[in-house]
C-alpha cells in the first residue's frame, strides 16, 4: 500500500541553522505516529512542512499522491490536512460554532444547515456542545483546544497533524484533550503528532519516532521505544523525560 | 434568599456590578459638548441677523468641505489597505512600489502637495499632450474639487498604509497560519480570519484620520476651492467683520469635528471584544 504522507530527503534551514537534515519518513493511512524529541530538533518543523507551513529547502513531500512543490497544489492538500496548534489559534472574534462553520463555508462551500449540523456534531463529539455560543475567550484552554480539535474536522480532513497540542495546557485539563485524540486515532484517524506526553504516546501511537538535531534517530513501537531504546541518545532523553 | 437580576451576557453582568455603569447610564457625557456645541451655533443663527446671514453665505462651502473629506477619506482606506498590504507583501516589487509611495509622500507637506496637483500635475500632461500631440491631454484643465480629491487621497493614503501595515501585523501570526492550514486562500484569510480583527486595533486611529482629514481640508482654500474656510475668507473680504467669520467657521469645524471624534469612539465600543 502506498503511504499516504511520504517524506524523503528533506532538508530545511532557517539561516545558518538547519532545522531539518534529511529527514525520511512515511505514514500510512490510519496510522497514529508520534513525534518525540528535545526542542530544537526539528520535530515541528517536521510537522509544518507536510502542509507547508514552512516551506523545505530540498527533497520530496508527497500527501495523499499530492506532490507539495508549486503554489498550486498548497490549498489541494491543506484542504486533507488539519492542524492543531500548541497555542490553539482559535479566531477570538467569532463564536465557537462560527469558528467550525466559517472555513466550511469559504472553502468547501458549505454554508447552511449542513455546515452548522457538522459543527453541532463535532461539539458533541469533543463534549463541549454546550459552548457553541460561546466565545473562545470564555472557554478554559482545554476547552479551546477542543474546539480547535473539532474546528480542524469540520473540513473532514483525511490526516490530523497535532504540533505539541497539550503544552500550553493546565496539567489539569491535558487528560480531556488527550481523551479526544485518543479517540480519534480509535477511528482510524491518520495522525501524526508531536508531544510530550509519553502516556499518550504509549496508549495510542503505533510508531514513536524519535529526533535529534534535525534527524530521524529511531523509529520503534512503543513498548520497544520505551522497554529498550536503541541509540544512546535516545536512552539518555528517555531517562531525563520519565526521570528514571 | 438574595435576588439576582436576570442579566443575561456575562458583559452585563460585569458591567452591573460597578455603580453607574449600567447599560442604562452608559451614554458618553461627552456627547453633551456636541450638543452644547450646536446648540450654541443655533443661537446665534436664530437670534443675531449677522451669523444668519454668514451662516447661509458658507453653506455651500460646507457642503463642499463635506464632499471632499467623506469621498476622500472613502477612496484613502481603499489606497491605505493597498499600500498596507504592500508594504507587508513578500513581493519584491509590490514592497518596494508602496515602500517608496510611503516615504516619498510623508516627506512633502500636504500643502505643498496640493499645489503641485493643482499647478504642476496639469502642466506636466498639457505639455506631455503637446508634445505627443494627443489633443486631450494638451486641452487638460484641473477640476479644482477632483484635484483636491486626489490631492488628499493620495497624501493621506500613504498614513493609512502605515496605519493598516501595523494594524495587520498586530494580529498574532498564528492566527494566518490557522486559517492557512483550513485552507484558506491569503485573500479569504485576510478578509475573514485578519482583518475583522485588524479593523479593531486600527479604528482609533483610521477614526482620527478623518477628523484630521476633516481639518486639513481647509488647506484647499489656497488651490480655488470654494471650502468653508474659502467662503469665509470671501465674506470677510467683503464685509470686514473677522472676529465674527472666523469665530462661527472655527465653531462650525469644531462641530463636525467633535461629532466624529464621538462616532470613532463609538464604534470603538462596539467592535470591542475580548482576546
Amino acid at each position: 500500500m502506498t503511504p499516504i504522507i511520504h517524506i524523503e530527503n528533506v532538508h530545511k534551514h532557517f539561516g545558518r541553522i538547519r532545522a531539518l537534515r534529511g529527514v525520511n519518513l512515511d505514514v500510512s493511512e490510519s496510522e497514529v505516529v508520534v513525534i518525540v524529541g528535545p526542542s530544537g530538533s526539528g520535530k515541528s518543523t517536521l510537522l509544518r512542512c507536510i502542509n507547508r507551513l514552512e516551506e523545505y529547502d530540498a527533497g520530496k513531500i508527497v500527501v495523499d499522491g499530492i506532490t507539495l512543490d508549486s503554489t498550486q497544489n498548497i490549498n489541494a492538500v491543506r484542504r486533507e490536512v488539519g492542524m492543531v496548534f500548541q497555542s490553539f489559534n482559535l479566531f477570538p472574534h467569532l463564536t465557537v460554532k462560527q469558528n467550525l462553520t466559517l472555513a466550511q463555508c469559504v472553502v468547501r462551500n458549505r454554508c447552511n444547515e449542513e455546515a452548522a449540523q457538522v459543527a453541532d456534531t463535532l461539539l458533541k463529539k469533543v463534549g463541549i456542545p454546550d459552548k457553541a455560543d460561546a466565545f473562545p475567550m470564555q472557554l478554559s484552554g482545554g476547552q479551546q483546544q477542543r474546539v480547535a480539535i473539532a474546528r480542524a474536522l469540520a473540513m473532514n480532513p483525511k490526516i490530523m497533524l497535532f504540533d505539541e497540542p497539550t503544552s500550553a495546557l493546565d496539567p489539569e485539563m491535558i487528560k480531556e484533550v488527550l481523551d479526544v485524540m485518543t479517540a480519534l486515532a480509535h477511528e482510524g484517524m491518520t495522525m501524526v503528532v508531536v508531544s510530550h506526553e509519553m502516556g499518550f504516546a504509549r496508549a495510542a501511537a503505533k510508531r514513536i519516532i524519535f529526533m535529534d538535531e534535525g534527524q530521524i534517530l529511531e523509529e520503534a513501537s512503543p513498548q520497544n521505544f520505551f522497554i529498550s531504546p536503541q541509540h544512546e541518545r535516545t536512552r539518555l532523553f528517555l531517562s531525563k523525560i520519565l526521570h528514571l | 434568599m438574595v435576588t439576582k437580576p436576570d442579566l443575561t451576557t456575562q458583559e452585563e453582568r460585569k458591567i452591573a456590578l460597578i455603580p453607574g455603569a449600567e447599560p442604562s447610564a452608559r451614554i458618553d457625557p461627552w456627547w453633551w459638548l456636541v450638543v452644547l456645541a450646536v446648540a450654541l451655533a443655533a443661537i446665534l443663527i436664530f437670534t443675531q441677523r449677522e451669523y444668519n446671514s454668514i451662516f447661509r453665505f458658507i453653506l455651500p462651502g460646507l457642503r463642499i468641505t463635506a464632499v471632499v473629506t467623506i469621498v476622500s477619506y472613502f477612496l484613502m482606506l481603499i489606497f491605505g489597505m493597498i499600500g498596507g498590504l504592500g508594504r507587508l507583501s513578500k513581493n519584491f516589487i509590490f514592497h518596494g512600489l508602496s515602500s517608496l509611495y510611503v516615504e516619498i509622500v510623508r516627506g512633502v507637506p500636504l500643502l505643498v502637495q496640493l499645489i503641485m496637483w493643482y499647478y504642476l500635475f496639469p502642466s506636466l500632461v498639457q505639455t506631455l499632450g503637446d508634445r505627443t500631440g494627443i489633443e486631450v491631454l494638451s486641452s487638460y484643465r484641473s477640476d479644482p474639487i477632483v484635484t483636491a480629491i486626489i490631492g488628499f487621497t493620495f497624501c493621506y493614503g500613504a498614513y493609512m498604509s502605515e496605519i493598516f501595515r501595523a494594524g495587520i501585523q498586530s494580529i498574532p501570526k498564528g492566527q494566518m497560519e490557522a486559517a492557512r492550514s483550513l485552507g484558506m486562500n491569503y485573500i479569504q484569510a485576510m478578509r475573514h480570519i485578519i482583518l475583522p480583527q485588524a479593523i479593531r486595533v486600527m479604528l482609533p486611529p483610521v477614526g482620527n484620520e478623518f477628523v484630521s482629514l476633516l481639518k486639513d481640508s481647509s488647506l484647499v482654500s489656497v488651490v480655488a476651492v470654494a471650502d468653508m474656510t474659502r467662503r469665509g475668507q470671501e465674506y470677510m473680504s467683503v464685509h470686514f467683520n473677522p472676529i465674527p467669520v472666523w469665530l462661527f467657521i472655527a465653531l462650525m469645524y469644531l462641530i463636525m469635528t467633535l461629532f466624529s471624534s464621538r462616532v470613532v469612539s463609538w464604534l470603538e465600543k462596539r467592535t470591542r471584544f475580548e482576546r
